[in-house]
């Protein structure tokens, strides 16, 4: 398989064009209970550009087919539509090679692959695989049920009130018996952003393989993996403006050429015989069954759409935004920004005062306003601050200050509700 | 198209406030646990239960502003009412909440819980105002589980 090339689609031109920006998404003209939509649950998924959409209708309208197995001109082109995805997510990622990159349904499945090859061939009693108080479910239960298979200890490094993950508590966790460590690269509770090439180093330094939770980085920030230098780094597609159903892993070929098959099938074969059976090469070794060809399509364009924006034009964005929205939200009565890390993704998690989150979202539901409210899948970060939940405003790069004074006004409404 | 003030009434409101029958029960027969693991609701009922009556009943608990009024108001409704009657209120509040949208909600027979009919119109928060009933569901069987609405 060829080398990814470097190049990347072109980033637009600045300033920002927000408008022209909100113009391609076409959710975004539409009402809710009356209002115009504000959405703010950009941690939660994503809404989708024209050029996704039209990709994904195109290939089913033109290209569908079910790839690497037809000998037929439909079969060459969605194979080759699905394949020149995967390139585009590899490059997007700064990966050497397409063949490093394994689609999966999303990001908790790309854990779960690894964690399940770990726990088969890597894992033993007493060994330790360390994960932080950051922690989204999908990045703490696969390695739960990996100790528990296998007998080996889950390590948690602490968090500090500010929501981070101090350099020295991590390194203080990594053992003679430490196997992995698993870490977020953004937070999707609190927004704070880790400083996970730090991570990444110590890791190495002591020979332990780092895997790294980037679903919500990779809308946010540029990713080089290389220059990470990371054993694996999983994403999602629907959290990068991108479709559901697909998400990737990207492995160092070194660990994906150690790891054993995840799901046994189809496609993920070299040849099969009752008595023996081999496997395929990389990348397809780790893709059973008919792929989520249409998702992968739209993944591929997803990611080269964001490129073409430009990651640092998207970050300096939402930069301003996240600082706008805390000053509004700091001078509200009764509000209490929850994660105050140094560094953040536009991510705003916060409680008031005898309003419990959940009627603050249906308060601001009223208004237009998408947020989440609850424990964002992240319990054990709601245990530490001993909150049940919270409410969290989460940005993306078609949001604008205008949008950030609506929120604003609304959870003053909340506080004419409730007193 | 439905109001935020069908949903926060005043009376909701006020019992979200200052809930009534919101303490511990340290004599009480019957104790149940009910969660909302998805909004954070979480609730603990007690009921002593004396013959076929509902001699008292308490609870404590963290929630949001429907599921704490739900069980403030539950709480008035039930007391001294024997374990059927109890049970009848659970199938009239149920059926108020969860009925058709084109059928009117009907209050007949509940008095100051009819106060939720709104909630029907915000469906996902049933599940909120159901919680204290179903807990208390769960107290008088005496399951020992705790009640959820997922």
């Amino acid at each position: 398989m060829s080398a990814v090339t470097k190049t990347t689609p072109e980033a637009r031109v600045h300033p920002y064009d927000v408008e022209g920006i909100r113009a391609e998404f076409p959710i975004l003209s539409r009402s809710v209970h009356g209002k115009p939509l504000v959405y703010l649950d950009n941690a939660n998924t994503t809404q989708k550009p024209r050029a996704v959409i039209d990709a994904i209708r195109r290939y089913y309208e033109e290209e569908n087919a079910n790839i690497h197995r037809g000998t037929h001109w439909l079969s060459e082109k969605a194979t080759e539509a699905y394949e020149g995805g995967r390139a585009k997510v590899a490059r997007f990622l700064g990966a050497a090679s397409p063949k490093e990159i394994i689609f999966t349904r999303g990001t908790t499945e790309a854990i779960n692959l690894v964690a399940s090859g770990f726990a088969r061939d890597f894992l033993k009693a007493g060994d330790e695989v360390l994960i932080t108080g950051l922690e989204h479910h999908s990045n703490i239960v696969p390695w739960q049920l990996a100790c528990e298979r296998t007998g080996a200890k889950l390590v948690v490094v602490p968090i500090t009130d500010e929501g981070e993950v101090p350099i020295d508590e991590f390194e203080r966790r990594l053992t003679a018996r430490t196997k992995l460590a698993a870490v977020s690269h953004v937070s999707n509770a609190l927004g704070t952003v880790n400083p996970v090439k730090a991570f990444v180093a110590l890791a190495h330094a002591r020979g332990v393989p780092i895997l790294v939770d980037g679903a919500q980085a990779a809308p946010h920030l540029p990713i080089d993996v290389v220059d990470l230098d990371c054993d694996f780094y999983a994403i999602s597609g629907h959290k990068m403006y991108g479709p559901t159903g697909i998400g990737a892993l990207y492995g160092t070929e070194e660990w994906l050429e150690k790891l054993p098959p995840y799901q046994g099938g189809g496609d993920m074969i070299s040849s099969v015989t009752f008595e023996k059976t081999t496997y395929n090469v990389l990348p397809w070794k780790f893709e059973a069954g008919t792929a989520n060809i249409a998702g992968g399509i739209g993944f591929g364009v997803a990611a080269d759409w964001l490129s073409g924006v430009g990651l640092p034009a998207v970050a300096a964005h939402e930069h301003d935004l996240l600082v706008h929205a805390t000053r509004q939200l700091s001078a509200i009565r009764g509000l209490t920004i929850v994660g105050r890390a140094k560094e953040k993704a536009a991510v705003i998690s916060f409680v008031l005062d005898n309003v419990h989150p959940h009627d603050i979202g249906t308060i601001l539901d009223r208004e237009g306003i998408a947020i989440r409210t609850g424990h964002h899948c992240a319990q054990p970060v709601m245990d530490r601050f001993g909150l049940p939940a919270t409410a969290r405003a989460s940005f993306g790069l078609y949001n604008t200050r205008a949008e950030v004074d609506a929120l604003a006004a609304a959870i003053e409404k909340v506080r004419e509700v409730f007193g | 198209m439905t109001d935020l003030r069908d949903l926060y009434q005043e009376v909701i409101l006020d019992h979200n406030k200052s809930p009534h029958n919101y303490r511990e029960m340290p004599d009480a027969t019957r104790l149940a646990l009910g969660n909302n693991p998805l909004c954070g609701d979480k609730l603990k009922l007690y009921v002593r239960v004396e013959g076929d009556r509902i001699a008292d009943v308490a609870f404590q608990g963290s929630g949001c502003a429907i599921s704490k009024a739900s069980a403030s108001l539950m709480t008035d409704a039930v007391k001294g009412k024997s374990l059927a009657e109890a049970e009848e209120l659970y199938g009239k509040f149920h059926d108020l909440l969860t009925g058709p949208p084109d059928v009117k909600a009907d209050g007949a027979g509940l008095g100051k819980l009819a106060v939720f009919s709104g909630v029907r119109e915000f469906p996902v928060r049933v599940k909120c105002a159901t919680l204290a009933w179903h807990t208390l569901e769960s107290a008088l069987k005496n399951s020992h589980e705790v009640a959820k609405t997922e």
